[in-house]
This record gives structure tokens, C-alpha cells and sequence, in this order.
């Protein structure tokens, strides 16, 4: 479905999380973070960088790849994205949903 | 005489001595496979020792009976495989193989958690992911009193990512029949964000959980379990009490892939997801458990993967392309208790739907719903698994290539 975040249509899931990684930018990344109620500061953006790094490189989303990568550390995500930390991430980060088989 | 080797004698390995043996001229290849192991386990299985559903002859025979003559059979640990020497070392002898298979699965690492493999491991705190576990865990369902029973995913990937929540669904059935279902508080936590995730499997199936009364909690990342307190710690301090915790621990590629440099973090092998070639070395192949391949990591999975890996292997001897053909095709049978189960068919793209299989309107077997026949299936598979499966006999109708007939697929 189609969705405006900061002033552009982008398409999401019914869950809003971007279809189309293309579609990311760093507006729409805020008026996420504002829709899930988390203020990003620079610390965040190092985060969304790494989480993306790893996107591209087809390596899933994971608390044990946070731990391993060096760049954050999981008490700090904890904080950072309150509450569902890997969910909230892969959205503001324009990623998919981690998921399971079903 | 070249030499093509198979590391372990699994449902993988196993699978491919069979197809193999009658594919490759025998006067040019000889084919050998290695395990450590006497016994094959029919690990899907392990979910149904536990509540006395199997007996322990159920899961096990002797590995050696089903790898073909023309084989050769070795029974030894593997130390490492050296890439740039195409060579590997067992116990005390060494191998040169000009072809390799690695087939080494996947295994529970409950020492990847703080206090997880401590005093209280297979006392209150329990796996059913190993033979020894599910034993461990029978003999003390049998005379458990009831309390807090706490169903517990440690991190993806798992191996048959859907059997904690079958074991739920089996204990709910187990306990009623027993007459103590009051008397036990079952709650299913998963690092999740549900225990279905997929929307819809999520809207068709999340009735079960309500209509058991199975408490679900979702979103928790375990650091320890804190064993003198009886209870599981997450990332965020959020605590769960247990009495009894049920745990599929990390899973993890064989260390001897960690001592051969050739895995990632958990220890699998990056491969190619449609060639099953590794991504490191063009004469090393990958199936199954083994490999970091983004599908299912099933029994079922790894039987189409041998379709698409025997063509492969064929193709590379001869100098030919690369099919690049797995689809990440999986088909899952789901026991859901009181004697029913679920049946799921997806791959890479397609997430689980409706409709029938294996042929479209008449199945008989019904997808992505409750059903007394998908039970039975499931209770089949344990034959077709010894008799068929591993014996690369293809099971009739059903392709590696997943089809979308007969399915509602809306998207
Ligand atoms: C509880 C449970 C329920 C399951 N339910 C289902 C189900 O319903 N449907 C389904 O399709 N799948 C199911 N599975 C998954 C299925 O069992 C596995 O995906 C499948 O067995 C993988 O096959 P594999 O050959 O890759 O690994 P395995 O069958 O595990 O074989 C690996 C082999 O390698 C050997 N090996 C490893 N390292 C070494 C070494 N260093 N030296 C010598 N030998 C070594 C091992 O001894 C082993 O024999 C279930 C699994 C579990 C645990």
C-alpha cells in the first residue's frame, strides 16, 4: 500500500515497513523514528548504517551480529530503540521485518 | 580414479550417497562418505519422545544400512578440511578428494548462554533438539507435578524453526490428557516478533495459541538464565520465572568448520542459494543444515536441495554451467495436538498460503490448515524418511521447484 512520510509516497506493508529499500532516505527514516516515538540522535545513525551494511551484504538482522560487529553494543541498541529493538530498527532503517518461516 | 567425498552421513549426506552412486561412472569416480557416528537419528522425531508419542527405536538405526554398496563407508571423527590442499583430515588419516560435499548439519550450542549448560542443564532446564535431551526430557515429563512450563527459542536460526511451537502444542494435548492441564502455566517466548511471523500465517493461525491458552511472549533476545532463580533474563531485564524450561538453544555449524576457517559467525558455510556451490571454493558444495543458504533448515528442505545438488555435481565433473535451480523450497508438515496437524509449502519468495497439495482443489492434504490427514502425514513421514527420503528414492508428486497451483495466492 501506499504511504506519505515526509512529504513523499512511498510503498510500506500493512505493517509500514518500506517495500522498496530504493525508497529510503533520511527524511522518511525520521518521520518513522517519530511514528515509533524514538528521537534519532547521531548514535542511531551509526546504528541504521551498520544495520543497512549488513542488509546489503544478504547477512540477517541479529542480536548476535550486533554483539560481533564492534560498531554497537546490545545494552546501547537496547536503548536506543526501546522496546522490540530489532523491529524498530529494520523500520527506521527501511529494511524488512526479521522473520521466521511463518 | 578421482575421488568425490562426503562429509557426514546425516539425511544430507546420506541422501546424496544414494543419488550419486548410479550417476557417476564408477570406473572414474570412487565415492566415499564420513561420519562419526554409528547411529543415523531421525531427529524430527525428538519432538514426539518427549511426551511418549515414540519410543526410542523409532528414531534410530544403524547409519551404515542405508549408504549403498559402492560406497565407502568411513567411521571417524572429521578433524578439518584444507581448502588449498583439497584434502581432509579424519582422526589419524588423510583424505585428497577433487570433489567435496559437506554435510555436516547443524547442532544446539546451549554454552553460547550464560548459565544455560550450568548444574540445572537437563535437571530443570532442557533441549529437544539432541536424542540425549528429549530422553532427559521424558523421563522427567513422566513425573512432573505441573507449575510454570516456559517453551524457549535462544536466537534464529534453528533447525525446523517451528517445532517449539509444536512441542506447545503437543504438551498442551499431553497435559490435558493427563488430567493436570490446570496445573501447568505454558507460556512460548521467542526472539520473534510473534510466534508466527508471516501475515498469513499470522491471521490463519494465531487461533491456536488463544484456543489452548498458550501465553505468548515476543521480542526476547536472552542474555542468561539465571538457574538459582529459576529464570530467564533478556537484553532489556525483562524476566520470565519457569519451573520447567523447555529450550532450543543457539544452533551452530560443527566446530570442525570453525578449525577449517570456512564459516561465519554461527559456523555455517556461505553458499551460493541456487547452486549450492560454496562461495569460497568452486570444487566444495554445500547441503543442508550445514550451509548459510537464507531457507528452512528441514529434512524437507535438504531433499529438494539433493535434487538440485546431484544435477550440480554432474554439471561441474563435466565442465558445464551451473543450474542455478533450488528455489529455497520447503514443505513442512506442523503438529498443532489432539491428534491434527497443519501443512505449509513455501520457498524464497512465496510465504505459506492456502489451498491443497499436493494436487490442486483435491490435495488431499490441506495447506495452512487444521486437518486429521495432515496428522497422519506427519506420522507417514517417519516411513517415508527411512525407506524413501534418505534412500534418494523420489517421493512421487512432489518437485523440488515449488508450484503455485492449487494455492489462493493473492499477491
Ligand atoms: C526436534 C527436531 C524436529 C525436526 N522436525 C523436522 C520435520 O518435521 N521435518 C523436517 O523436514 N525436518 C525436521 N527437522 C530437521 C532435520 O532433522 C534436519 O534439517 C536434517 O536432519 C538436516 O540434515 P543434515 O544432513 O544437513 O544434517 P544431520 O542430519 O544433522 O547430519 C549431520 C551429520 O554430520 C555428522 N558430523 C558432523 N560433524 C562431524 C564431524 N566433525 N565428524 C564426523 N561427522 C560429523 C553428524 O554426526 C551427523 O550424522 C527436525 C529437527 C529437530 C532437531
Amino acid at each position: 500500500m501506499k504511504k506519505m512520510l515526509a512529504e513523499k509516497t512511498v510503498e510500506v506493508n500493512e505493517e509500514g515497513y518500506l517495500l522498496q529499500f530504493a525508497q529510503w532516505d533520511k527524511d522518511i527514516a525520521n518521520a518513522i523514528a517519530v511514528e515509533e516515538k524514538v528521537e534519532l540522535i547521531d548514535r542511531h545513525w551509526k546504528a541504521i548504517e551498520w544495520i543497512q551494511n549488513e542488509y546489503k551484504n544478504d547477512s540477517p538482522l541479529s542480536i548476535r551480529g550486533i554483539k560481533n560487529s564492534g560498531t554497537l553494543n546490545i545494552k546501547e541498541f537496547y536503548e536506543l530503540f526501546p522496546g522490540g529493538p530489532l523491529k524498530k530498527a529494520s523500520k527506521i532503517a527501511g529494511i524488512p521485518k526479521p522473520k521466521s518461516c511463518i | 580414479m578421482k575421488n568425490l567425498i562426503i562429509l557426514g552421513a546425516g539425511t544430507s549426506g546420506t541422501m546424496m550417497a544414494n543419488h550419486l552412486v548410479s550417476k557417476l561412472p564408477k570406473n572414474e569416480w570412487k565415492i566415499t562418505i564420513v561420519d562419526q557416528y554409528k547411529t543415523h537419528y531421525y531427529q524430527p522425531g525428538f519432538l514426539f519422545l518427549p511426551f511418549d508419542i515414540y519410543k526410542e527405536k523409532d528414531v534410530k538405526k544403524e547409519g551404515k544400512k542405508f549408504i549403498p554398496k559402492g560406497v565407502t563407508y568411513i567411521q571417524k571423527r572429521i578433524e578439518k578440511i584444507v581448502p588449498e590442499e583439497n584434502k581432509v583430515q579424519l582422526e589419524n588419516e588423510t583424505l585428497s578428494y577433487d570433489v567435496l560435499i559437506v554435510a555436516t548439519g547443524s547442532k544446539i550450542a546451549p554454552q553460547e548462554t550464560e548459565g544455560m549448560k550450568g548444574p540445572k542443564w537437563h535437571k530443570n532446564i532442557f533441549d529437544f533438539y539432541t536424542y540425549e535431551g528429549a530422553l532427559a526430557l521424558r523421563n522427567k515429563l513422566r513425573s512432573w507435578k505441573g507449575g510454570k512450563l516456559v517453551i524457549h527459542i535462544t536466537e534464529m536460526p534453528i533447525k525446523c524453526p517451528v517445532a517449539p511451537l509444536e512441542f506447545a502444542f503437543l504438551a498442551d494435548t499431553y497435559f490435558r490428557k493427563k488430567g493436570m492441564r490446570d496445573n501447568v502455566e505454558i507460556t512460548y517466548v521467542t526472539p520473534l516478533s510473534g510466534a508466527f511471523t508471516k501475515p498469513k500465517a499470522t491471521a490463519a493461525l494465531h487461533y491456536l495459541l488463544e484456543e489452548k491458552g498458550i501465553k505468548e511472549l515476543i521480542d526476547f533476545n536472552i542474555d542468561r538464565v539465571d538457574y538459582e532463580n529459576n529464570k530467564i533474563i533478556d537484553y532489556g531485564d525483562i524476566a520470565v520465572d519457569y519451573d520447567l524450561l523447555v529450550t532450543t538453544p543457539t544452533n551452530m555449524g560443527d566446530d570442525l568448520i570453525k578449525r577449517s576457517g570456512m564459516g561465519d559467525a554461527l559456523n555455517f558455510i556461505p553458499t551460493n542459494k541456487a547452486t549450492l556451490q560454496s562461495l569460497a571454493n568452486e570444487n566444495i558444495f554445500v547441503i543442508g543444515d550445514a550451509s548459510n543458504i537464507p531457507a528452512s533448515k528441514a529434512g524437507s528442505v535438504a531433499h529438494f536441495e539433493a535434487e538440485v545438488l546431484t544435477e550440480n555435481i554432474q554439471n561441474y565433473i563435466k565442465g558445464k554451467e551451473l543450474k542455478e535451480e533450488f528455489d529455497g523450497h520447503a514443505n513442512c508438515f506442523i503438529e498443532t495436538g489432539n491428534g491434527k496437524a497443519l501443512l505449509i509449502d513455501f520457498n524464497y519468495e512465496q510465504e505459506p498460503v492456502r489451498g491443497n497439495f499436493p494436487f490442486p482443489v483435491v490435495g488431499p492434504l490441506s495447506l495452512l490448515k487444521e486437518s486429521k490427514l495432515n496428522h497422519l502425514g506427519k506420522l507417514a513421514f517417519r516411513w517415508i524418511y527411512w525407506n524413501m527420503l534418505i534412500k534418494g528414492i523420489s517421493i512421487p508428486f512432489v518437485t523440488a521447484k515449488m508450484t503455485k497451483k492449487g494455492k489462493y495466492i493473492t499477491n
